[in-house]
């Protein structure tokens, strides 16, 4: 019973020309220890859904709870909530300002009420979770690379301890083996902590790889919410609003409109794999 | 017709302490040669910090050669006195089109760069109509960028760019930052450019479906080419391009996975249809 979100709306610059209907009604529930990937085009409501988990952003209408807390509740702490549920921004080493990774990665626990020492320990676990060598840590962040400035910027989340992670578009601009780095680190930290993740991208690839649950947005509403295997079968619809299914998924509606007897609708690389080695092994085929 | 020429071409960021004595030298190109004639689609891979981006500047000659030499459309891009012209021929797109839009009607935006060059009205008129209609964003004109998406931004952005009437465009990672219909309207709108206007186009990117319809491929690592040739050579040598942090398409990982099982399916697989093909015909 992690976060609920219970028919939550939010209107940008109500009662104006301008106004914009960014969350239309939107109830969830997110249970402690998912691996949530959220897509959706441009526009969708995915970066607005995220900044209501952590109060960046006070729903219209509707109610959300932490916890069973009520967080638009008088006397609930939104500085404590902003400590349980981490937000990544995009593009997060733009907002690295210290003069060492260290000091950098120990603002958070700081500011949280912690003394130096206490927020040291912290700051030391956090970039030791994030694989960044220690050679580097008392360097500037702006002498890092792309992919690493953004373990920084993520190791500086880690350490004021979050029960959930939201990282919107931690990849973008990053090498495909920078990328993988730091999805199989946040995948590492969702496994050994039970620490709930939730992820907004726009490589279905990615999502397809990672996440057990997977939800759509569109025009500020959910439009799927389910397993990748699930959501990536209406590839049809993901499509009519700007998405796709991983290129696999297409290969395998492919392989049996050509009566290839391939099963289930793989959505990683590893279940195409199975499936077309298993048409060939049920066919009674020699592969090689 | 050779369009870019590079020969040994250097660059190098040096630091400076307070005193102006160089602290550290980083070579971030290190003798490149890149040849790219008229009207080809050549594109750039690399990891992040292996020099893509500042060999782009320098094609634009937003920076210096270092050393070697660099002819960009028939002119010594180390000449001052070739500077404008050069930067007229080669038109570059950045990452986020946030960045790069400037005026508040998005024909107004378009007309910006040929205006500053001074065209006259009427011809800035004709070719504001002609750049939208080529990256399909005409029925926007008088609308706001500011309502656009992050797809018709950079569509926009790269109407600016054809305005000037260039004959290359370089684009350094133009998709970055958009959702996979944004992706594809970009790409698409370049390749359009590229087929049907001969526009040569350089492309940087990180996504490896992107690159599958160039002509031919680089790819750098700590300044250095290391690998060049067509998208199909490129992408059948998996363990290369891991070493040098990059990947290969989906479906060609795929394939090469299918091999190594046994599968006797051919190398250097690019698409689906390839991809299906292939298994058919050991079905």
């Amino acid at each position: 019973m992690s976060i609920i979100l219970d028919k939550v709306n939010y209107v940008y610059s109500e009662k104006t020309a301008y106004q914009i209907q960014a969350l239309k009604d939107i109830s969830l529930k997110i249970e402690d220890g998912e691996f949530i990937g959220v897509i959706g085009h441009t526009g969708s409501g995915k970066s607005t859904l995220i900044q209501h988990f952590n109060g960046l952003m006070r729903a219209t209408s509707g109610g959300i709870y932490y916890q069973g807390q009520d967080i638009y509740d008088q006397d609930f702490s939104f500085h404590k909530l902003r400590g349980k549920v981490g937000l990544v921004f995009q593009y997060p080493e733009h907002q690295l300002f210290e003069t060492t990774i260290f000091a950098d990665v120990c603002f958070g626990p700081k500011n949280q009420g912690f003394r130096k020492k206490e927020a040291e320990l912290k700051a030391f676990t956090a970039l030791r979770s994030v694989g960044l060598p220690e050679d580097y840590w008392y360097r500037s962040p702006f002498e890092l690379s792309g992919g690493q400035k953004r373990r920084v910027a993520i190791a500086g989340v880690l350490a004021m301890e979050p029960e959930v992670l939201i990282l919107d578009e931690p990849t973008a601009g990053l090498d495909p083996k920078g990328r993988d780095e730091i999805l199989d680190q946040v995948a590492k930290l969702h496994q050994e902590r039970q620490l709930t993740v939730i992820l907004v991208s726009h490589s279905m690839e990615d999502v397809a790889k990672y996440v057990e649950r997977l939800i759509v947005m569109n025009q500020g509403s959910v439009l799927f919410d389910g397993t990748p295997q699930e959501v990536f079968s209406h590839y049809q619809e993901l499509e009519s609003v700007g998405l796709a299914a991983p290129q696999v998924t297409y290969l395998m509606h492919d392989l049996r409109k050509h009566g290839i007897q391939v099963k289930g609708n793989a959505t990683t690389l590893e279940e195409a794999k199975h499936s077309i080695l298993q048409a060939f092994a049920e066919k009674g085929k020699p592969i090689c | 017709m050779k369009f870019i020429e590079a020969r040994k071409l250097i660059h190098e960021y040096i630091r400076r302490d307070e005193e102006g004595n160089v602290e550290s030298i980083l070579t971030a190109l290190d003798e490149v040669d890149l040849d790219v004639k008229q009207g080809e689609f050549v594109a750039i891979l690399g990891h992040n910090g292996s020099g893509k981006s500042t060999l782009a500047k320098h094609l634009n000659v937003l920076l210096r050669p270092g050393g070697g030499t660099l002819w960009v459309d028939g002119k010594d891009a180390e000449d001052a006195d070739n500077l404008w012209a050069i930067r007229q021929n080669a038109g570059m797109v950045f990452q986020n089109p946030d960045n790069q839009i400037i005026a508040s009607v998005v024909e107004e935006d378009v007309a910006f760069g040929p205006e500053n060059i001074g065209v006259p009205t009427d011809e800035i008129w004709k070719r504001v109509e002609k750049s939208l209609k080529s990256v399909g964003m005409i029925q926007y004109r008088e609308h706001s960028p500011n309502k656009l998406s992050g797809g018709q931004k950079q569509r926009v952005a790269i109407a600016g760019v054809m305005a000037m009437e260039p004959k290359c465009i370089i684009l350094d990672e133009p998709t970055a930052m958009l959702d996979p219909n944004g992706r594809r309207e970009v790409l698409e709108a370049v390749e359009q450019l590229n087929k049907e206007k001969d526009v040569t186009i350089i492309l940087i990117t990180h996504y490896m479906e992107e690159v599958i319809y160039a002509d031919r491929v680089y790819v750098m690592d700590n300044g250095k080419v290391v690998m060049q040739g067509t998208p199909r050579g490129i992408f059948s040598q998996v363990d290369t391009l891991k070493d040098y942090r990059l990947d290969v398409p989906q479906i060609t990982l795929l394939a090469y996975e299918l091999r190594k099982e046994g599968l006797q399916i051919p190398e250097g697989i690019l698409t689906r249809q390839e991809l299906v093909e292939a298994i058919c015909r050991l079905y």
